[in-house]
């Protein structure tokens, strides 16, 4: 199960547990190729380069796997897609629900996870 | 010279990457400058099933399509840019991006689209995401056995509460008026619906929950009455607004704050166009944006030429 995107895929939970383990700064968004969860993909795409001291990442919603992201405590009050988590040295230092947009996301990694 | 372009686009809708197609496959160096992601509201359409010769696709991948169709040609597409500034009035015009690096152009086309309407309730920021949602096709099962409200009268609100009636316990649905804007089939069939019931004549004042939404503050306009109703859920259906908040003062627009053009797309000033759902216009779908994205772009390449043998006499 994959997604369309430009970015990285994680397919399984193990892989999303050492990526976060073995990277100071990393951003998952977990949702569908939907129109609420594209724009934020479109958004990490676009900033890639930019953000290179970030690791960005796509992962499938549906996917079984993604019970890592859909458990987090940060993440049990959310309802609607796509699920967007931003770690730092392991732990998760905010997470955001629902359709983000340039701004919003490049003000979360600036503060967030500013190197 | 890398900043000067024939024609600036400003918007990458239908109507924005359809005139994309045509300029640069006429040759003439075009720039597509997109606020959000390329595609626009197209993005949002589950399902495009009435897009001449094509029977089905999503909106995402007609979107794709097109971006791509614009670029094959040449066309330079920058996405999630922010226009800081416009300068319409003169012979070239520019457009400065970010705040930072300005484009010029001898024709601008307007094709800046329109954006989900939000109801401005108190709440309804804090809880997106968190209850609140534009998008029932998106989050309708995040809501299941759950008990919800859609908030509108057009088509796209009754056609999604019934909808969500796959997910859903209960489905109120929230309109102002007393009677509905939607086609009477899709009245009908919301009506006939034994999990949708309806409070009329009424606003939503405020969203209320601590980590996520629990209950809704609803005024009947008629009457003042003010009542409280428990809710898990909210979806927003209440159509679009132009994005041309920032043309106010630059460029002619309407009481709804729609540009305003003739048959050609020539805006009140020269040289510039206007495509799309930010136009004054009765009907809003990808065709007529498409439509509107190719008259455009031959009134603005007529509109170069023209130039170009002002300038030989």
């Amino acid at each position: 199960m994959t997604l369309s995107t430009g970015l990285n895929h994680i397919a399984t939970a193990n892989e999303l547990t050492k990526i976060v383990n073995e990277n100071e700064n990393v951003m998952v968004c977990c949702g569908r190729m939907g129109p609420m969860c594209i724009p934020v993909y479109e958004v990490m795409e676009e900033i890639q380069d930019k953000y290179s001291h970030v690791k960005f990442f796509d992962m499938a919603f549906d996917s079984p796997e993604a019970h890592i992201i859909r458990n987090l405590p940060e993440c049990k009050t959310f309802a609607g897609l796509p699920f967007t988590v931003y770690y730092k040295n392991g732990k998760v230092a905010k997470a955001t629900s629902s359709i983000q947009n340039m701004d919003q996301v490049t003000s979360i990694l600036d503060k967030e996870l500013n190197s | 010279m890398e900043n000067y372009f024939d024609v600036i686009v400003i918007g990458g809708g239908p109507a924005g990457l359809t005139s994309g197609i045509y300029l640069s496959r006429a040759k003439l160096k075009t720039l597509i400058l997109n606020e959000g992601a390329a595609g626009g509201q197209m993005v949002l359409t589950h399902e495009v099933a009435n897009y001449p010769g094509i029977e089905s696709i999503s909106g995402y991948q007609l979107s794709r399509n097109m971006r791509k169709q614009a670029e094959k040609f040449g066309c330079l597409v920058k996405s999630n840019i922010k226009v800081t500034n416009l300068s319409l009035s003169n012979d070239v015009k520019s457009v400065e991006i970010n705040g930072s690096e300005t484009f010029f152009a001898k024709s601008i086309i307007l094709a800046t689209g329109g954006k989900s309407r939000t109801i401005g309730a108190k709440g309804e920021e804090t809880f997106k995401g968190k209850g609140i949602s534009y998008c029932a096709t998106c989050d309708g099962d995040f809501f299941q056995d759950k008990n919800i409200i859609v908030i509108g009268g057009g088509n796209s609100a009754l056609e999604e509460a019934v909808s969500l009636t796959k997910f859903a316990s209960s489905v109120t649905v929230v309109h102002q008026f007393d009677h509905f804007q939607a086609f009477e089939s899709a009245v009908s069939e919301a009506k006939a619906n034994p999990k949708i019931n309806f409070i009329m004549e009424s606003e939503i004042q405020e969203f209320i929950g601590n980590e996520k939404l629990e209950k809704a503050i609803i005024k009947n306009m008629r009457t003042g009455e003010i009542s409280t109703k428990e809710i898990d859920g909210a979806f927003i259906l209440i159509g679009y607004v132009p994005n041309t908040e920032s043309l106010k003062g630059i460029i002619e627009l309407n009481n709804k704050n729609e540009i305003i053009t003739n048959d050609l797309m020539e805006t009140n000033i020269s040289g510039v166009f206007a495509a799309g759902d930010s136009r004054a216009k009765r009907y809003r779908q990808i065709t007529t944006s498409v439509s509107d994205g190719t008259i455009a772009a031959l009134s603005a390449a007529d509109y170069i030429e023209k130039q170009k043998e002002e300038i030989l006499v």
